[in-house]
């Protein structure tokens, strides 16, 4: 296994080192120790590479990945995974706001709880929180699904477009045009894959589905007051 | 009735100044629709502008250039800071972001052919880069918008530069809103949403609020991209001096700053008319707030707003600008507007200079539509070479005006080149009000 030690090496070099990485050679093992609460770490990986970051980082880490498979065994701060196009992040610890924002595919896996605005703007990443996330998670959300083990914050998919969004536990309260959608087989088959795959021992039927009522789709006079 | 009664003088009828046939007009339209009115464009109503400033020329104290004769240069490189590629220009006008959505692939074509060939710069919009404008255009801005419509690294590492909108001078503060009958089946791919609904842009970043989040978020973007291209910060003109000096502290290498006279795809008309501040109010807060910080011309401020001729661009650039940016010009340059669609414009409701309903996707122009009759009205070849002869004519006249006023590069224009015809635009631009030394504000000078 390659290792950064970010205490002796600085970001840019880190960076510019994965974002290199072709998969194509033996060196697809990464570690990278000592974050401390660094910004932007490992984002614009574009490879089939593992890297594992031994600790906490700051904003934006692992924004918009590609491919890779980035493990944090710390906590992150705001905007993980954010624009994420493929691959999969997973973090050990707590995210702050803006988990996986505007995420196109690949999946962000959070083992501990997920600040507000989790999934925001969200345009096909997979989300699954395995403890609670904060208040307006998915709003806007456009397309992928956002699983949550625990509970939801308040107003919850507002102005939500076409994204899932799934909770085993409650939810404080619904934003405008979210509702409570029927659990389909279609949908507890998407949930059980994406359990599985986040490691999370939960069953889909204990979940509740949300979205979209799609009211707020055509500007409406007479939805003023939801504007 | 007698006869005297009908002779008697009656009081003529007066219009209210206050209620006037189109304030009654809007009102009825509003009682009859219950919705604001949506249009496209900038502020049409009258502000101080660039119109009232005159240059003063060359006389005893100060020689002029030969026209034709000695040179007067008009390149300008953006993104010195940081980038470790900059921008260079042949000419300090750009072409501002416009979405693919609000304007037709063709025209989108038609803007990165005519500013190659000028040798200058285009720019995205709110819905991604598209493969004809990233093909014919040279050096091609891509915007990083609240919505992210279509954003994605590798478009993010094809760009030569990269522009973070915050605010837009059409509505500083407020998002955006393509209506769904211009979203055809490749906007709705290009935005991940489904095809006919109105696709709202957002007013606020998804993952940054704020000036530290913003220059985290620019460390982000340079990671990405290897610090290899010019980051700006686009902000409406609204606090122009924080603005500038927040966009510097957060690491911009260029503030772009739009007036209220710069133009929108579409958005309420009570949002264009009554917020924001005139471009001319903009320029000088921006630049002072540059100088304050050991800034001017090491980070570069583009100015953008109702800028028409080669003398706004000069008025602009002797205000301080590094370059200007136009979008409303440079869809007039492709045809917007033209009279020779009058019947259209008459079968619409409206009448040419008059059409600003961009967002419904009629454009008679095939400019601001994605209807593939009417955008196939619009030559991209020709479009192109319109906008390239519109471009030099803007430098040439740019030109003449810096060579009377006797530099030899539209960069030596100076505030002290320039006079104002009105109190208030002598107080917006910080130079002396015609046949005085005076302004509002000046220090030292009273008032």
């Amino acid at each position: 296994m390659q290792q950064i030690d970010l205490a002796t090496t600085p970001l840019r070099e880190m960076n510019e080192t994965l974002q290199a990485q072709t998969g194509a050679d033996n060196q697809t093992a990464w570690e990278i120790l000592n974050p401390r609460g660094s910004h932007a770490v490992a984002c614009g990986l574009d490879a089939p590479i593992e890297v594992t970051v031994r600790g906490h980082t700051g904003y934006y880490c692992a924004g918009m990945n590609k491919q890779a498979a980035i493990h944090v065994t710390g906590s992150v701060g705001p905007g993980v995974a954010e624009n994420m196009m493929s691959g999969t992040v997973v973090i050990d610890g707590d995210a702050s706001q803006y988990a996986g924002a505007t995420g196109r595919g690949g999946l962000l896996v959070i083992k501990g709880n997920a600040s507000s605005r989790c999934g925001i703007s969200m345009k096909g990443i997979d989300i699954v929180v395995h403890g609670n996330i904060g208040h307006m998670s998915a709003f806007m959300a456009q397309v992928g699904n956002l699983v949550v083990c625990g509970d939801a914050g308040e107003a919850l998919g507002d102005s939500l477009y076409e994204a899932r969004l799934f909770v085993r536990g409650s939810v404080k309260s619904l934003g405008s045009d979210c509702i409570e959608k029927e659990m389909r087989p279609e949908h507890l088959a998407i949930l059980a894959d994406l359990l599985e795959r986040a490691g999370s021992d939960a069953k889909p039927e204990e979940f509740r589905r949300y979205g979209s009522a799609r009211k707020l789709y055509t500007f409406d006079i007479d939805n003023a007051a939801a504007y | 009735m007698s006869t005297s009664d009908k002779e008697a003088p009656r009081t003529a009828p007066i219009q209210s100044a206050t209620f006037t046939n189109p304030v009654n007009a809007e009102i009825r339209r509003a009682a009859a629709t219950g919705i604001y009115d949506i249009r496209g464009g900038g502020a049409k109503r009258k502000v101080p502008h660039f119109d009232d400033l005159l240059f003063l020329g060359a006389s005893i104290s100060r020689y002029p250039l030969e026209g034709y004769r000695e040179r007067c240069d008009t390149s300008v490189t953006l993104g010195t800071r940081f980038a470790k590629n900059p921008i260079t220009l042949d000419i300090p006008i750009t072409i501002a972001g416009m979405s693919f959505g609000a304007l037709s692939a063709q025209a989108k074509e038609a803007l990165g052919r005519g500013a190659s060939a000028a040798g200058t710069s285009t720019t995205t919009g709110d819905g991604g880069m598209t493969p004809e404008e990233r093909g014919h255009s040279t050096k091609l801005v891509y915007q990083y918008l609240p919505s992210r419509y279509g954003m994605n690294p590798d478009d993010l590492r094809r760009a030569d530069a990269i522009e973070i909108v915050v605010g837009q001078g059409a509505k500083p503060g407020g998002g955006g809103m393509l209506l769904g009958q211009k979203i055809s089946d490749r906007v709705a791919e290009m935005r991940t949403l489904p095809k006919g609904i109105d696709q709202r842009s957002a007013c606020r970043h998804p993952d940054w609020t704020g000036p530290d989040d913003l220059e985290i978020k620019i460390l982000e973007l340079r990671e990405i991209t290897g610090w290899r291209v010019p980051i700006y910060v686009k902000v409406a003109g609204s606090r122009p001096y924080f603005d500038t000096a927040l966009a510097v502290k957060a690491g911009a290498d260029v503030v772009v700053l739009d007036g209220m006279q710069g133009g929108t795809a579409a958005t309420q008309d009570v949002f264009i008319e009554n917020v924001g501040l005139p471009t001319l109010a903009c320029i000088r807060p921006a630049v002072r707030a540059l100088q304050d910080l050991g800034m001017h011309r090491e980070v570069q401020l583009v100015v953008s707003g109702g800028i028409r001729t080669g003398a706004d661009v000069a008025k602009a650039l002797a205000l301080g600008a590094d370059a200007v940016s136009i979008g409303t010009a440079a869809l007039v340059a492709l045809g917007d507007n033209d009279p020779k669609w009058e019947a259209e414009y008459q079968a619409l409701g409206t009448t040419t200079g008059a059409y600003d309903d961009w967002h419904e996707g009629r454009d008679p122009a095939g400019i601001t539509t994605q209807d593939p009759l009417l955008a196939s009205r619009l030559d991209p070849i020709e479009g192109g070479r319109r906008l390239r002869n519109y471009l030099k004519v803007m430098t040439l006249e740019a030109q003449t005006i810096a060579r009377a006023c006797g530099h030899n590069h539209l960069h030596n224009l100076e505030p002290e080149d320039l006079c104002a015809l009105t109190v208030e635009a002598a107080a917006m631009a910080q130079v002396p009000l015609a046949g005085t030394e005076w302004y509002p504000g000046k220090p030292g000078g009273g008032y």
